[in-house]
């Protein structure tokens, strides 16, 4: 199973992300958990400095950008 | 045609002739104008209706078009600058140096209000100076495209290239007098103590498709966005333009009144907009009378500094920090508008 990550501190593009994922993850049955990360200390942890991100597994895969979905699915397959 | 299914050709099969209709009808837009409000609307010239519905029919497509193109220029030009690189250069740069390189590249680095507290930690982690952070933070909210696209579009180019002079000015020496100052112990201490540990960000590399629809990604987001607020500003320009006599806010916003500018910057400092919802605003205070410098000033004090900014910031800076955030700009922003105001 998949653990990905949300960063995000609450901005509109932020819950985007999640939505997105959520979507993605969904129809495309990936089996993965996915939370979202609001605490800026946890945040800062991952060394990014645009949110909102995508951490797939413990690595940022993604920062400062809404993917597409197709482009969200292949990183998360 | 097998050329045309790769994504690039592809791309630049739609965007040459859409570029090559966009200049004919910017071209034609105000023979256009008149003919739709004169010859099929039958309105007289010279009529306060005619003009105020002329005004409209032009203004409207006009700001539209220039806003779609350079958001769409912007959007493509961001994708080569990520905060990343901007705390790269920055990082090795002393004091003034790096206070013109960080309010310059605080116009093309991509941000948002929302990511301004991981910017921050991130360029101070990284031995950015702090005034020189100080300097990014304060060009990055208030000199962008759309303040600069809409003041072009409707007060012509002088106006545009003053506000974004006075912008780079103040984001310039508010950072320098904000390093001269030695604030640091004012930031909070988990700030530094804070080890970066994480990965670097992998398999981001963009390629020219990628560009090209990040600026259309750009346009779909911002035009849309702003469009209720432009249409708002021109309707009450078309209105003034058409009826209200000029002159009259001139006693009160006007050159005359020294105490116009700092009163429009203290209402402006609790206030947040973005650039687009203060230009209806603008747009009938500068119709009405009241002096450019005092307009721009209430502009600039309405984008640059906000409370909802300053409760984001206040987790990393300690309040002494932020009231001195606050002075400096606010000063700045007052003495620019007292300028303004005394050479125009």
């Amino acid at each position: 199973m998949k653990k990905i990550q949300i960063l995000g501190t609450g901005c509109p593009k932020c819950k985007k992300l999640l939505e997105t994922t959520l979507k993605v993850v969904k129809d495309g049955n990936i089996d993965a958990e996915v939370t979202k990360v609001e605490d800026i200390n946890e945040i800062m942890k991952f060394n990014i400095m645009t949110t909102p991100a995508l951490v797939i597994d413990g690595v940022v895969k993604m920062s400062g950008r809404i993917p597409k979905p197709d482009e969200l699915k292949t990183m998360l397959q | 045609m097998t050329f045309l299914k790769k994504p690039l050709p592809m791309r630049i099969a739609i965007i040459s002739p859409l570029l090559v209709a966009w200049v004919l009808i910017y071209s034609v837009l105000k023979r256009l104008s008149e003919y739709l409000t004169y010859n099929i609307f039958h309105l007289t010239p010279g009529t306060h209706l005619g003009d105020a519905v002329a005004f409209f029919f032009y203004d409207t497509p006009k700001v539209l078009m220039l806003l779609t193109l350079i958001v769409f220029g912007i959007g493509v030009l961001r994708s080569f600058f990520t905060p990343e690189k901007t705390r790269t250069i920055l990082a090795g740069k002393k004091t003034i140096v790096g206070n013109v390189f960080a309010a310059l590249l605080g116009v093309v680095t991509p941000f948002c209000s929302c990511s301004a507290v991981p910017l921050f930690i991130g360029f101070v982690q990284a031995g950015v100076p702090l005034g020189v952070t100080f300097s990014f933070l304060i060009s990055a909210p208030m000199v962008n495209e759309i303040a600069l696209v809409l003041l072009f579009g409707l007060f012509g180019w002088k106006v545009a290239a003053l506000y974004v002079g006075m912008g780079l000015s103040i984001a310039l020496v508010s950072g320098i007098v904000i390093g001269k100052l030695r604030m640091e112990k004012h930031v909070e201490g988990w700030v530094y103590d804070m080890r970066m540990n994480g990965s670097e960000i992998a398999g981001q590399k963009l390629t020219w498709v990628d560009r090209i629809d990040a600026g259309w990604q750009a346009v779909k987001d911002i035009v849309v966005k702003v469009l209720p607020y432009i249409v708002a500003g021109i309707l009450v320009g078309a209105a003034i333009h058409g009826w209200v006599p000029a002159g009259h806010m001139a006693k009160i916003m006007g050159a005359h009144a020294w105490w116009s500018v700092p009163l429009a910057v203290i209402i402006g400092i609790p206030m947040y907009s973005n650039a687009a919802g203060i230009i209806p605003i603008v747009e009938a205070l500068l119709a009405k009378g009241a002096a450019l410098g005092t307009v721009l000033s209430f502009m600039m004090s309405v984008i640059g500094l906000s409370l909802p900014e300053m409760v984001i910031l206040r987790k990393v800076l300690k309040p002494k920090l932020i009231a001195v955030f606050i002075a400096v700009v606010g000063c700045g922003i007052m003495i620019v508008g007292f300028i303004f105001n005394l050479i125009l």
